[in-house]
């Protein structure tokens, strides 16, 4: 928004969310935004797979809906972000939860949610060959978008410059 | 390319990727007999880069190149980008632009419907159900274009609302088109769907039971199918979505007959859908005052909207320039790919194309 916007109230599911995630998971997670339908919270590598389970048994999402990888060369980190969503618990549907990582971009590794979340397969092994984030823990981290004698860095880095783009683009 | 290798008693086929029936995509299955003992799907054929090329061009101009990655269902694979660069804009659209996006989005879910219909025709043997959809599709890609001014690719819902008003013929020709598609939805009915090779071939076939579905992630009609009542329209409404009267379908089968069934009923609750839009809908603006170089406010957008093979959704890093940060789409036929794997194992080399095709996947879509 261009102005600040006006405080908006938030549902009640989402409320609950917060209040459980503030009083099981403390100082485990800190909650970036929160507003009616999406709310990010960030945590750190070794607590991942601790939140993660805490998502799909205590707040009731049970699938991976998405994993983004960005790049961000200025705090020379990656974050890597997961978006869960649920089906069974036909009331949280609208709801989308973003547990969000961030790791060195020296030594990008990142528990592999797989265990908790078979939904998140795909997703995790797309965005190892698009940032060379290693999930730990992924039984077959392979090739699955890019060629197979692709040589290059990873894509989405962005060090990466398509061929034929200027530096300046 | 058809490769094979035999180990034993078992033997290993290369289906694809020469355009296995729906774009380029391979898979290798294992054989015992004619039972698959495994799959390894292999998709990227297709693969462009569209997340990265959309770090080198603003919000707008990104469009045309998002929405070739779908071109059964351009409207759908944009919709999502245009909502979230519209939140992070802090722009409202107008009232019309909503309900032409949901006109567009609704025909354009018919259309790619008709093509899945006509392939899955196809690949059971049914030649008359490929060219049927695949002519009255063409009656759908002419309302498109009386709207959108070009058959496949419109580039419509651009953010600030849509490119252009519909034309003042459109009602009557739509609702000539309805009445005719709805007879012509009775005649498919009776000569594809209750058709017994068809129910033979598809019922108790690929069976997905609604546990895995959801632990899996599937979207859209394999959700659907394995009997879970969600769709995006009615979970998180967008547009006007919560002002219209219309059913999620889902059965209780969990098999292949069940999302051949779903597709059916979602091209006639879609036609219900634009009905009630037309009748609804007030003259006014289509589009919110927007600079091609809009600037955005540093944050994130996730956006989702239910394309015409499941949820789409765009996560959207911005760092308050003209460009996107980090475009990031996860499309419905990337998230049912898992769902391949589990299907076809076990399953009879004779249903493999029927399993295949019932999942709607589109590898261009899948590889972006």
């Amino acid at each position: 928004m261009s102005s600040p916007p006006a405080k908006i109230e938030l549902p009640n599911e989402e409320k609950a969310i917060l209040d459980s995630v503030a009083s099981k998971l403390g100082d485990k997670v800190k909650v970036l935004f929160a507003k009616p339908n999406r709310i990010k919270i960030s945590t750190r590598t070794d607590n991942l797979v601790d939140v993660a389970k805490f998502a799909r048994d205590e707040l009731h999402f049970d699938q991976c809906a998405n994993v983004t990888g960005t790049d961000f060369p200025k705090d020379k980190q990656i974050e890597v972000t997961y978006h869960f969503g649920s089906i069974d618990d036909a009331g949280l549907r609208r709801v989308i939860l973003a547990v969000a990582c961030r790791v060195p971009s020296t030594a990008p590794e990142v528990p592999s949610l797989i265990d908790v979340y078979p939904s998140a397969n795909l997703h995790e092994r797309e965005q190892a060959e698009m940032l060379g984030v290693i999930f730990k823990g992924h039984p077959n981290l392979t090739r699955l978008l890019l060629p197979e004698d692709w040589t290059d860095i990873p894509p989405m880095l962005k060090a990466y410059r398509l061929p034929g783009r200027l530096e300046s683009e | 390319m058809f490769t094979q290798q035999i180990e034993d008693d078992k033997l290993t086929v290369s289906i694809g990727p020469q355009h296995p029936g729906a774009g380029h995509f391979r898979f290798t299955i294992t054989v015992e007999g004619d039972t698959i003992v495994d799959v390894l799907p292999d998709p990227g054929y297709v693969h462009r880069g569209a997340e990265k090329q959309t770090e080198y061009r603003n919000y707008l101009q990104s469009i045309p190149m998002l929405e070739r990655s779908s071109l059964t269902d351009v409207t759908n694979i944009i919709m999502p980008y245009s909502m979230a660069a519209e939140e992070l804009m802090g722009i409202e659209i107008p009232p019309r632009a909503k309900y032409l996006r949901m006109i567009m989005s609704e025909n354009q879910r018919i259309i790619s419907h008709l093509y899945w219909m006509g392939i899955q025709g196809i690949f059971l043997g049914h030649s008359t159900a490929f060219m049927w959809p695949l002519g009255d599709r063409d009656i759908f890609i002419d309302l498109g274009q009386m709207i959108g001014g070009a058959r496949i690719t419109y580039s419509y819902a651009i953010p600030g609302g849509v490119r252009n008003d519909m034309p003042e013929d459109f009602k009557d020709r739509a609702l000539k088109v309805f009445n005719y598609f709805e007879k012509r939805l009775v005649d498919y009915e009776r000569i594809f769907f209750q058709n017994p090779l068809f129910l033979k071939r598809t019922q108790g076939v690929g069976v997905l039971p609604r546990s895995e579905a959801i632990s899996l992630g599937v979207v859209g009609q394999v959700l659907r199918a394995s009997n879970v009542k969600s769709d995006v329209r009615i979970d998180e409404p967008y547009n006007f979505y919560r002002d219209i009267d219309f059913e999620v379908p889902s059965f209780d089968t969990c098999d292949t007959w069940a999302r051949c069934m779903v597709h059916l009923i979602e091209m006639k609750q879609s036609m219900r859908i634009i009905r009630q839009c037309l009748d609804k809908m007030q003259p006014g603006p289509v589009r919110a005052k927007l600079s091609p170089q809009q600037r955005t406010v540093v944050g994130e957008a996730y956006t989702r909207v239910e394309a015409a093979r499941g949820a789409m959704s765009y996560h959207i890093i911005s760092d308050g320039s003209t460009k996107p940060y980090r475009v990031k789409i996860s499309v419905p036929s990337f998230r049912n790919l898992i769902a391949l794997k589990r299907l076809l194992i076990g399953s009879h080399v004779a249903d493999m194309p029927a399993i295949y095709w019932s999942l709607d996947y589109w590898p261009v879509e899948a590889d972006k």
